[in-house]
């Protein structure tokens, strides 16, 4: 079995050797050294939109959430107290 | 409730819809740019935030003092008020920093104090819950630290280096910034009357059936 395969081996080699190398322009460049720049380009920056529109939407978001919690609250408290008094009422 | 209520909330909600057409009007500053207008949210509820913590400690106070149910009640509706605009203050801030500074916390003076007065608020409230009898009176002592922690707050960026904005910026704003930035300090500071005004309301409706409690039990 390996002789077959070393043999495959032997035979195709040569055809693999000619296939034609890779374009070089189509690659990028070898990196051999770091120029550093005062500022980032503009397509490396982080934006600002996301952020700005997610702390707006966060403010309004915890406000109504809290609005709408002291409101669930005070309906929860005022039954209660309507019930109670009409317990007390009825006792009376 | 008082008849001011709900014209004074149509009036804010107004004046919140109001408020991003304005801010989107005002200018762009000139290193932080788009990100900088979080601010027209930020500061007002960094106030309100300090306010709510000096109305609790007021309020602490006279009912340590003074033994008055009112000002406990002011002081418990002030408290869950200091931890909403806290945590407000605490979310955009670093929403802001990612952008400005790069990072999204730091350890610097403001900033750590402010998480400092955030947590004093959590904790009278944390106290109020699970303290059980007597809790109102501890949880009063830790609203005057939360109280005596507001100006520390406010001057530390004037007094230690931090890489925070300085207090003097306000007043230097040019006059588009300062529309919008007042114009929301006084969506905010409305807010926070008609917020304080329900919170107490619904303290005053939870005293008024302990009280029914009581007699039903007599």
């Amino acid at each position: 079995m390996r002789v077959l395969v070393l043999l495959v081996l032997l035979v195709s080699s040569p055809a693999i050797a000619q296939q034609p190398a890779p374009d070089q322009s189509q690659q990028p460049k070898q990196t051999d050294e770091f120029v550093p720049i005062s500022q980032l380009p503009a397509q490396d920056q982080l934006p600002a939109a996301p952020l700005l529109v997610t702390a707006y939407a966060f403010v309004w978001v915890v406000l109504f959430a809290y609005v709408v919690s002291v409101g669930r609250r005070l309906t929860k408290v005022q039954h209660e107290v309507e019930r109670l008094e009409s317990d007390i009422a009825k006792r009376t | 409730m008082p008849k001011w209520f709900v014209p004074l909330a149509a009036a804010t909600a107004l004046m919140f819809a109001a408020s991003p057409f304005l801010i989107a009007n005002a200018p762009y500053e000139a290193t932080m740019g788009l990100v900088q207008k979080i601010f027209y949210y930020h500061l007002p509820s960094a106030w309100v935030f300090l306010l709510s913590a000096i109305v609790c400690g007021i309020a602490s106070a006279r009912f340590l003092f003074g033994g008055s149910p009112r000002q406990d009640r002011l002081a418990y509706a002030a408290a869950e008020l200091t931890v909403l605009f806290g945590a407000i203050v605490l979310v955009t801030g670093p929403l802001w920093a990612r952008k400005a500074w790069g990072v999204w916390w730091q350890w610097d003076v403001r900033l750590t104090s402010s998480l400092m007065g955030w947590m004093v608020a959590w904790a009278y409230l944390l106290v109020r819950k699970y303290g059980g009898p007597g809790s109102d009176k501890l949880a009063a002592g830790l609203a005057l630290f939360g109280m005596a922690n507001v100006p520390f707050v406010y001057i530390s960026v004037n007094y230690w280096r931090t890489i925070h904005p300085a207090t003097s910026v306000v007043p230097t704003l040019p006059v588009d910034m300062g529309v919008a930035l007042w114009f929301a300090v006084a969506c905010f500071l409305l807010l926070f009357v008609l917020l304080l005004r329900l919170r107490v309301y619904l303290e005053e409706q939870r005293a008024r059936l302990d009280a029914l409690y009581l007699s039903l039990d007599e």
